[in-house]
């Protein structure tokens, strides 16, 4: 069939890239990075955009980033988890018990963490699954759960303190704890700044020690989530589930299976920024996390992830977060009142879920 | 092409049945839904079922794709009897069902939608991945096969009408290796056109030697891509008819259960 094949050909040509772009769930994130980059070009001090200055605004971006991986993955999957921010202070807690009361080197603690973390995804997505009630309920009770289990735990352990200290001292020079705390690329920093290459101070030390490893941890974790997304059966089954389970389970898909492991996953995502936190800061209290599942749901919708579950990208959200940094930590160099950051925050995911909208309609012709 | 044609005017001397039910009855409480239901279905045959709404179709068809499990009766699969647990089983065995629902997802695009559950896979251990470009070569290929060019294996199904939506459906089910392939009122929801390319896409299917059980209540339908007909009406089936046996109007007059069906069809002056 040659003839046939030739009129495939053209017609697949005949999609320009603005067409194939637009089809790209994570366009509107590319594009409002662009535009808040811009905004900050022309209002923000210039140090904002220094060596220095962008490690500033991608730490928390970093972290929230983290978070908001696991939460596009489980949206794109169909359900909600709102309990990622108390599950923070919850694997913080944990976490600070294994390594402060039960003297744990790290290599025991870290995974330690991550299990307790995963156990309880297991039972929220058991919980979704085998009620049948919206993720968005059940969640919402284990984020006052375990927000109040954090606050009653960390009182247990310490004897009457919502805050437990000496992690730092705990943790020590534990041979694992520079892949979670610190910088990276501390040699080759050094080295730059003594060919003059970056920022020193008078000492002669770089401005930027390295990069700080949660952002290796991000851009490590956004890489693997789009990878699975896109290129791995696990991915289709992942977008098939939050498509529509029946179709996707009379397709052969163990949806329960995916929604399951999609629960672990965020709950896992959110125990790693707890323990990176926790490391960096040296100690762990019942406020850690809070509000950061709304923020990680902002973030993966500015990234094109659609509330309604089974359109949206790892990568997305990635650019969602470093959006969501360069607000919060970006306002601080302008003359601008920073408390207006809620004020953006809002009007941008507004406009992202309106600009989704749309773009989902032309995706996929929905009339 | 021309032994194929052969094969599916319906002599019943040449070929064997792949699927045979026997009185099959099935009960849900006190309510009986088929009442003794025989049906066999031959490959490279179109065998068009019929029946009007609450005849009993649905139910038949779900027992036959392993939904249900008859009450009573006995499933012949290639000669061996069957005893489907799920419809997992059936599938495997060779029967695929398109249901009206069509088991798409109108975000995904064409080729994860044909592959959903059962994509081909390259590398090993963790490594282990989707062959997208394979898969897009297959589903691009496939769905030419059915006359359908895709402007790209991305494109997304809600962009499909609803008659190239069927058309992915069944070439899913075809290239999955269905033997028997049961369309469960596939142009019950299409225009004209996409009709005819519905009724088109079957006429392939079955020359490629597939048997087709097309569920339909719409006596033109049937009629344009049939080799047998069976009516069901009340759980019961009121007899099977080779093409050119039996007019449209008999056909029409058994589905609404006769006497009724003339009288109404008078008083319409004979257009329906």
């Amino acid at each position: 069939m040659p003839a046939d094949s030739t009129v495939t050909d053209e017609r697949v040509r005949q999609e320009t890239v603005l067409a194939r772009l637009m089809k790209r769930p994570e366009l509107g994130a590319i594009a409002g990075l662009v535009l808040v980059t811009i905004f900050f070009m022309f209002t923000a001090n210039g140090a904002m955009f220094t060596l220095s200055g962008v490690m500033n605004f991608l730490t928390p971006a970093a972290q929230l980033g983290i978070l908001a991986i696991g939460a596009s993955l489980l949206m794109i999957g169909g359900e909600f988890d709102l309990s990622i921010g108390s599950m923070v202070a919850f694997a913080g807690m944990i976490f600070g018990a294994l390594v402060v009361n039960l003297g744990l080197p790290l290599i025991v603690a870290i995974p330690g963490t991550l299990v307790f973390a995963g156990l309880m995804g297991v039972v929220n997505g058991q919980l979704v699954i085998r009620t049948g009630l919206p993720s968005f309920i059940v969640t919402l009770a284990f984020l006052f759960i375990l927000r109040g289990l954090s606050l009653v735990g960390l009182k247990y352990i310490t004897g009457g303190s919502t805050q437990l200290r000496g992690v730092r001292d705990a943790v020590g020079d534990d041979w694992l704890a520079p892949f979670f705390s610190g910088d990276a690329f501390t040699g080759l920093f050094s080295t730059l700044a003594k060919w003059g290459w970056i920022d020193t101070f008078k000492s002669g030390a770089p401005k930027v020690p390295g990069v700080p490893v949660e952002i290796l941890w991000f851009i490590g974790i956004a890489l693997v989530a789009t990878w699975v997304l896109l290129r791995t059966p696990a991915g289709n089954w992942i977008f098939a589930a939050g498509g529509d389970r029946n179709a996707a389970s009379n397709s052969g898909v163990p949806v329960n299976r995916v929604k399951t492991t999609l629960f672990v996953v965020t709950a896992c995502c959110a125990a790693l920024v707890a323990i990176m936190t926790v490391i960096d800061a040296g100690s762990t209290d019942a406020r850690r996390g809070f509000q950061k599942e709304f923020e990680a749901i902002i973030a993966a919708v500015i990234g094109g992830t659609l509330l309604t579950g089974g359109y949206g990208s790892a990568i997305g959200a990635f650019f969602g977060s470093i959006i969501f940094g360069m607000v919060v930590i970006g306002l601080t160099y302008t003359t601008i009142d920073q408390d207006w950051f809620q004020v953006f925050l809002g009007g941008m995911l507004l406009l992202a879920v309106i600009f989704n909208n749309v773009i989902r309609k032309r995706v996929t012709g929905e009339r | 092409m021309e032994q194929a044609t052969a094969i599916h005017s319906g002599d019943p001397a040449t070929t064997k049945p792949i699927l045979e039910m026997r009185g099959i009855k099935k009960h849900f409480g006190n309510v009986i839904a088929l009442a003794g239901v025989s049906f066999d279905i031959r490959p490279g045959e179109c065998h068009c079922l019929l029946g009007d709404n609450g005849a009993g179709k649905s139910t038949f068809i779900k027992t036959m794709s392993g939904v249900h499990k008859p009450t009573e009766g006995e499933i012949l699969f290639e000669d061996r009897p069957m005893n489907f647990a799920s419809p997992r089983d059936a599938m495997e065995a060779g029967i695929a069902t398109v249901f009206q629902d069509l088991a798409m997802i109108p975000l995904m695009s064409v080729t994860r939608n044909f592959f959903m559950g059962r994509e081909p896979t390259k590398g090993a251990g963790p490594f282990k991945r989707f062959d997208v470009k394979h898969a897009n070569e297959v589903c691009i290929e496939e769905m030419r096969k059915m006359g359908i060019n895709l402007r790209g294996p991305d494109q997304a199904v809600g962009t499909l009408s609803g008659g190239e939506r069927q058309t992915v459906a069944i070439a899913r089910a075809v290239y999955f290796g269905a033997k028997v392939l049961i369309l469960d009122e596939p142009t019950s929801a299409l225009g004209v056109r996409q009709t005819s390319n519905v009724l088109a896409t079957i006429d392939k299917v079955r020359r490629q030697g597939i048997g087709v059980v097309f569920i339909s209540h719409n006596v033109r339908h049937a009629l344009a891509v049939g080799d047998r007909f069976t009516v069901l009406n009340r759980g019961k089936t009121l007899g099977t008819a080779g093409k050119g046996e039996i007019t449209p109007n008999a056909l029409q007059d058994l589905m609404a259960g006769g006497q009724e069906m003339a009288q109404l069809e008078g008083s319409l002056g004979g257009t329906v």
